[in-house]
């Protein structure tokens, strides 16, 4: 006869029991947390919910690549703000990419000197606080630069002074919409002929500089666009007039100084990801491809890249969504980003948990829409192992 | 974060460059100058690029080192106290550091008590040391910072024992800097424990809250989680119950730290073979035993690195408090600067504060590859 | 043969610094020969036959490979690159593309071969080495000995006219050895010219034209295998051989 135990040493039992106890301590302090706040929101008299976000926001936004005015509603607002963090976050990592790159092969650079200063520059960038960073940018672009009436002038029609840096744009014309379309028209092109040169090889054996070819439709066709539309060259030139400029396109202190300082922090952690992607390429691999005859540029393109990316490509996102939410520290430098426009929001309107609960669905939105598409890369690159 | 530094670049070239190009042209006898002589052209001069590429780093070096030399030593005003001086001889002020260097380390803290907050980070980082040593840990270890904490809040707060009391509204600097960072650390790893043991938990619930929790955390900035501690912990507690705005911000970056750390102690657990998993069912272990006895005393120090980098991390994030109003490190070279005849040395200010953050952080990075090298060395043997 | 070698090795030296690997190394494979080469770790051997397809530079000396010498000029090391097939001891399959792309890499941007053509080749060469039905794996799916013979028709597939082998059996488990020495005796017999540095003196005196024995990065013996097993001439050869028969 098998003796039965009780029942609550039964191990499924004990599971359930273990998850409810555990739910329900979460749900009894939530609920705690929440009927604190009702109270204390009732005690205050803070409406809840997220009406606000229709009334007019009355304060006015730094730079705005949206129309934007301060009898628009908070909501718009907060989609400025929402602009500005992606710009500069998509500039930043755009350039942090390059240099980080850059730094990183530099770092593995067989060049005593280069490799030296790469290293300096790595430990010093990534050892200090990146707010640290925009701060001392910030303090070096408003204090360390002449007004608008001294302005630096490196080139012609570009200014560079504590107001920002002003530069020329030219003015719109029918042909600058053509070269738009031009450059459509070349990146479809270079896609066919991708195709098209993949199959050649496959059936002649016969390799295409695709590369080059596809470089030289790129930026060839929107040029013959410009020429053939008459090479329109008016330009918007800033101008001096009275105490500041009128005219060209600005980039405020600002924004220089955010961007230089997640774009050199980020560099920094960037390069030593493509050093080791770099190395985590053994060596026998290059002779082997060498050994095969392989040239040193196939020897890169076909062995070494697509396994050191494999390597490199999940470090990097991290580092791109790590950039995107530093960018929030725009608030200590007046950027007016997501972070910082909420800030003002919540000052006006007393509606904490809503601007906070924005702030954080919005980034968690963008970490949460990143984090799948690493899932998906990883599957697809997955090496393949007993 | 960090792969060992100490590689020779040749052997490192080897990688991207064909091997033949790394091993080396002549045969080299020499001594001395010979030597020396041979050094320099195969690490600097070996091939046409490589010169051109040395000369470009080298010419680089003369247009940015002499100014900056000429500035920070040459020119520079190293005492007197007076920026009028410092105007003058146009060079680096650290008269200002000299000056201010109070104020920058210890906020607003009393000027004769400045020795007490100076002893409690001293036993802080031995405390912080011991942890990251394994031949240190047993349950001691718990008890030990029991101690640690409670002197540095008896040296911070004083009160009675006949230290004068100072509020922590004054507290401010490096010892802020670093408590804010230290607890987030200390009071985060029990937590992120819990939080990576439940991420790998069999029961979904669990296993469910656990993930919700690590990946929102890790999914939103610092800023966005200081703001809610500061606005929104206020609204959580009863009436008539208040935490001061220091707790607020150091609550706020030990949950936002925790959940950092569990992904890092997961991955120590993931490390572990399940036959050790295995083995200690078939002891007869109980779960909590199984983890306690077999498991992390094995998953722990497997992340004792990864641990340290976030430690760093941490140490440089704790400077975002400067957007709530609390007087870090950060905020101290910075406030240091309102003083109008000082305003203009900005860089001097912030050079002094990067240069403490960059000590720390390159210190403990540096301690970090050590224990990884150790503790290597010992799971090999 | 002694007449037309096909690889001459004319007084080489090499240095690794201050350390001197090759000792006016003097050696000559003539068409169709086996050459084993044998020795202590650190003696040279490997170094030897990596410059042969210069994946080592040499310092002094002459190295000719069908009628070609080795300089720095890039296009006579892509030449004979592509006479020279090379397996390594630690395989070096490219763990991102299938058994098939690894063999069929080569033929397409090297010698420019149309895709079809190359995939059969390779199949032929998958047959040789008795894994067709792996073709479409990835190399981690694969046993050592499996991965090795990939590695072997991978080098084949560019049709060398000389193979040289680096211990290709050292990284195997004792199981897998006889797969790969017996797809190495298969190709001896099809009259490849073969550098071999390897441990299996069983193999070395199935196939071997002559053995060599090299130490201290000098080549201290050269006979045939006959000669050299039962009566080396020098001491170092003889404690050698003994160590590693003797177990």
């Amino acid at each position: 006869m098998v003796t039965k135990g009780a029942w609550w040493n039964d191990a499924g039992v004990r599971a359930v029991l273990y998850q409810i106890v555990v739910l329900g301590a979460i749900l009894l302090l939530g609920w705690y947390l929440v009927s604190n706040t009702l109270a204390n929101l009732a005690a205050r008299n803070i409406a809840t919910g997220f009406g606000f976000l229709g009334r007019e926001a009355g304060f006015a936004i730094g730079e705005s690549p949206l129309a934007y005015a301060p009898t628009d509603s908070y909501a718009r607002a907060i989609l400025v703000g929402l602009a500005n963090t992606v710009i500069v976050a998509l500039v930043g990592i755009a350039f942090a990419t390059l240099i980080g790159l850059v730094i990183g092969i530099a770092r593995l650079s067989s060049n005593w000197l280069v490799a030296r200063l790469a290293t300096v520059y790595v430990e010093s960038a990534r050892n200090v606080p990146v707010l640290l960073h925009l701060l001392f940018w910030y303090a070096l672009i408003t204090e360390a630069l002449p007004g608008p009436r001294q302005a630096l002038n490196p080139i012609a029609n570009v200014f560079i002074s504590n107001r920002g840096i002003k530069f020329p744009l030219p003015v719109w014309e029918a042909a600058h919409g053509w070269m738009a379309a031009a450059l459509v028209v070349a990146v479809a092109a270079t896609l066919v002929l991708a195709r098209w040169a993949r199959t050649r090889q496959a059936e002649t054996g016969q390799p295409f500089p695709i590369i080059r070819v596809g470089l030289a439709l790129i930026l060839g066709l929107p040029l013959l666009a410009w020429l053939a539309g008459g090479a329109p060259t008016a330009l918007d030139r800033p101008e001096l007039k009275g105490f500041n400029f009128t005219g060209g396109h600005t980039v405020s202190p600002e924004f220089v100084a955010l961007l230089l300082g997640l774009t050199l922090y980020t560099a920094a952690f960037i390069a030593e990801i493509v050093r080791s992607g770099i190395l985590a390429v053994s060596r026998g691999q290059t002779e082997a491809a060498l050994a095969l005859g392989l040239s040193r540029g196939q020897v890169l393109r076909l062995v070494i890249l697509p396994q050191a990316l494999r390597v490199i490509i999940p470090p990097l996102t991290s580092q791109y969504l790590n950039l995107t939410k530093n960018s929030s520290l725009a608030v200590a430098i007046g950027y007016p980003d997501l972070v910082s426009v909420a800030n003002t929001t919540i000052n006006q309107t007393g509606q904490a948990i809503e601007g906070v609960a924005l702030v954080m669905a919005v980034y968690l939105a963008v970490s949460l829409g990143i984090a799948a598409f690493m899932n998906w890369y990883d599957k697809k690159t997955a090496l393949v192992s007993r | 974060m960090s792969a060992p530094i100490e590689q020779s670049p040749g052997e490192i070239a080897a990688h991207v460059e064909e091997p033949m190009r790394a091993t080396l042209a002549a045969p080299r006898r020499g001594r001395g100058a010979a030597a020396l002589l041979g050094w320099t052209r195969r690490n600097l001069f070996s091939s046409v690029p490589n010169t051109i590429l040395t000369l470009v780093a080298l010419a680089l070096l003369v247009w940015f080192l002499p100014p900056l030399i000429n500035w920070a030593l040459v020119k520079a005003t190293w005492t007197g106290g007076d920026p009028k001086l410092c105007r003058e001889a146009g060079g680096a002020c650290w008269a200002l550091i000299e000056t201010k260097h109070r104020f920058i380390l210890f906020g607003l803290y009393p000027h004769d008590q400045h020795w007490r907050p100076l002893v409690a980070m001293a036993i802080f980082l031995s405390a912080i040391a011991a942890s990251c040593d394994p031949r240190f840990w047993n349950w001691r270890l718990a008890g030990i910072w029991a101690v640690v904490l409670a002197v540095g809040g008896w040296l911070m707060w004083g009160g009675f024992l006949g230290l004068a009391y100072v509020e922590n509204a004054r507290w401010g600097g490096l010892p802020l800097t670093l408590i804010l960072a230290t607890l987030g650390i200390v009071l985060a790893f029990p937590l992120s424990i819990l939080l990576a043991l439940g991420r790998r938990s069999d029961l979904p619930a669990i296993r469910a809250v656990c993930v919700g929790y690590i990946e929102i955390v890790r999914g939103v900035p610092l800023v966005s989680v200081l703001f809610m501690a500061s606005i929104m912990f206020p609204l959580f507690l009863p009436e008539g119950l208040t935490i001061d705005k220091l707790l607020r911000a150091q609550v706020g970056i030990i949950l936002f730290t925790a959940a950092y750390l569990a992904e890092a102690v997961r991955g120590g657990l993931a490390a572990i073979p399940k036959g050790q998993y295995e083995a200690a069912d078939a002891m007869g272990l109980g779960y909590w035993q199984k983890m306690g006895l077999v498991i992390l005393p094995q998953a722990l120090r497997l992340v004792i690195p990864p641990i340290v980098n976030q430690f760093i991390s941490c140490f440089k994030d704790t400077s975002l408090v400067i957007i709530i109003g609390l007087y870090d490190l950060l905020t101290t070279a910075k406030t240091a600067l309102t003083d109008p005849p000082w305003r203009p040395f900005y860089v001097e200010s912030y050079v002094f504060a990067g240069l403490v953050y960059f000590g720390f952080c390159f210190f403990m990075s540096r301690y970090s590859q050590y224990l990884e090298r150790r503790l290597n060395a010992g799971t090999r043997r | 043969m002694a007449n037309d070698p096909v690889i001459l090795l004319d007084k080489v030296n090499k240095w690794y610094g201050e350390f001197h690997v090759l000792k006016d190394i003097d050696l000559a494979v003539g068409k169709g020969e086996k050459v084993v080469i044998c020795g202590p770790s650190g003696s040279g051997k490997s170094t030897v036959i990596r410059c042969i397809n210069r994946l080592e530079e040499h310092q002094r000396g002459r190295i000719v490979v069908d009628g070609v010498e080795l300089t720095s000029d890039i296009r006579s090391i892509d030449a004979i690159r592509r006479k020279v097939g090379m397996v390594f001891q630690s395989f070096n399959l490219f763990p991102h593309l299938t058994v098939i792309e690894n063999l069929t890499l080569a033929p397409l941007w090297v010698k420019k071969t149309p895709l079809k053509q190359a995939q059969e080749t390779a199949m032929r060469y998958l047959e040789r080495v008795k894994i067709p039905e792996q073709a479409h794996k990835y190399p981690g799916q694969l046993s050592g000995g499996q991965q090795q013979r990939v590695a072997i028709a991978r080098a084949l597939c560019l049709k060398p006219d000389i193979m040289l082998f680096d211990e290709p059996t050292s990284a195997l488990d004792p199981e897998m050895i006889k797969e790969v020495l017996d797809v190495m005796v298969e190709l001896a017999g099809e009259g490849m010219t073969m550098v071999c540095v390897t441990h299996e003196m069983g193999f070395a005196r199935t196939v071997a034209d002559s053995m060599v024995f090299m130490a201290e990065g000098v080549i201290v013996e050269k006979a045939p295998p006959k000669e050299f097993f039962a009566a080396p001439k020098s001491e170092r050869t003889r404690q050698f051989l003994s160590q590693i028969i003797g177990h």
